[in-house]
């Protein structure tokens, strides 16, 4: 394309830009927080229309709301701790998943609520029942579905502006590089300590930070990994000497334990795209729900 | 000299009556310590004392809070 082609592109888009500002203008509200303080707010039901009428995805119109200081009313619950410029920065963002078990499905309920834009769900594996006493899309309907397909169908009820890209494989060693691709952040919601590995490697040469929680029982851990950081090492040591399962495999994994752990997951990512607050990089935080811990360890 | 000492998630059935004030002798390693308790050494993955991590080498002091986790997995 040429210079002149590209810049004629982007006073199209800037003209229509200045038309949806226009329109949410005349179709927001005024309304109050709590706190009595004033918002411009942008109802549920606008959205969709606004995106129909001017044939771009709702996240746009969202996002351009944002910009322009009005708060769609999804997400007026989110502002104050989030300003609306964050709020479009999460929603502009995209977060990997990978498992979809007890820590993904909750994981994926949470960041669809906070308004992440672009969610990637990886897991080959189908409900069965051993799953219902934590996995929150395991239910009677779910029972031998993919778990990504139940994921899909729920982010859509919470949040149709989301998109959601779903891949029904196990990551291994020969799909991880084609299934990790560069995000804002990966998280890992495995169930083994083999497979956290590999999923370490791709995401480190993605380039892409990983937040991996595990679990067992009541008990638990949480840390963060950037690309130069040495990571699952600290933890597990040396990866040829280990066995895939852990304490979960005589343990079970309880569904209190694995929602604290899923939520902490969910506020290291939120951290980490706003670039706000202490990351547990080096760290490692552990609960124990039986004897009410919860400390941060120095891995270094 | 006491430590205190959590052994966490499937070796919590090695904790001591005495856990929260275990009597040591001095120059006692984790090692000795997990000895003496019963704790097999290959369930045995993070050692943390004071919240930061140890060794099975690492000798322990009056006071020490002791923390020892085996290998975590599920999701």
């Amino acid at each position: 394309m040429t210079a002149w082609g590209s810049s004629r592109l982007w006073e199209e888009d800037e003209f229509l830009r200045t038309q949806i500002i226009e329109k949410l203008k005349t179709i927001s509200r005024p309304k109050k927080y709590p706190d009595d303080t004033d918002y411009t707010s942008i109802s549920l039901e606008n959205i969709p229309s606004l995106a129909t009428s001017f044939k771009v995805d709702s996240r746009k119109i969202e996002i351009i709301a944002l910009e322009e200081g009005m708060v769609p009313e999804r997400y007026a619950r989110n502002m104050k701790t989030f300003s609306p410029e964050d709020q479009a920065s999460l929603l502009k963002s995209q977060v990997s998943i990978v498992g979809l078990g007890g820590l993904g499905g909750t994981v994926s309920e949470i960041l669809a609520r906070t308004g992440i834009g672009t969610l990637n769900l990886i897991d080959g594996d189908r409900f069965e029942a051993s799953n219902l006493n934590r996995q929150f899309l395991s239910t009677y309907e779910t029972m031998g579905q993919y778990k990504t397909e139940a994921a899909v169908k729920r982010i859509k009820e919470i949040n149709a502006s989301i998109t959601v890209r779903r891949y029904d494989e196990y990551l291994d060693d020969k799909n991880s590089d084609a299934l990790i691709r560069r995000s804002d952040v990966v998280v890992d919601c495995l169930d083994n300590i083999t497979t956290r590995f590999i999923l370490e490697n791709a995401s480190k040469k993605a380039g892409s930070p990983l937040v991996s929680a595990a679990v067992a029982g009541l008990s638990g851990q949480i840390t963060t990994i950037f690309p130069e950081d040495q990571g699952l090492k600290l933890i597990y040591g040396r990866p040829d000497d280990l066995k895939s399962k852990g304490a979960e495999a005589s343990l079970g994994c309880l569904p209190s334990a694995v929602s604290v752990l899923a939520a902490f997951e969910t506020a290291e990512v939120v951290k980490i795209i706003l670039g706000r607050g202490p990351l547990l990089r080096n760290k490692l935080l552990i609960i124990d729900l039986l004897d009410n811990i919860t400390e941060v360890l120095d891995l270094l | 000299m006491h430590v205190t000492l959590k052994l966490f998630a499937t070796l919590s059935r090695f904790t001591p009556d005495s856990g929260d004030r275990y009597p040591i002798a001095p120059g006692t390693t984790v090692k000795h310590l997990l000895e003496k308790l019963g704790v097999p050494e290959d369930d045995v993955r993070l050692i943390f004392i004071n919240g930061i991590k140890g060794h099975l080498a690492s000798t322990l002091t009056d006071g020490d809070r002791l923390g020892i986790f085996p290998p975590v997995g599920g999701g």
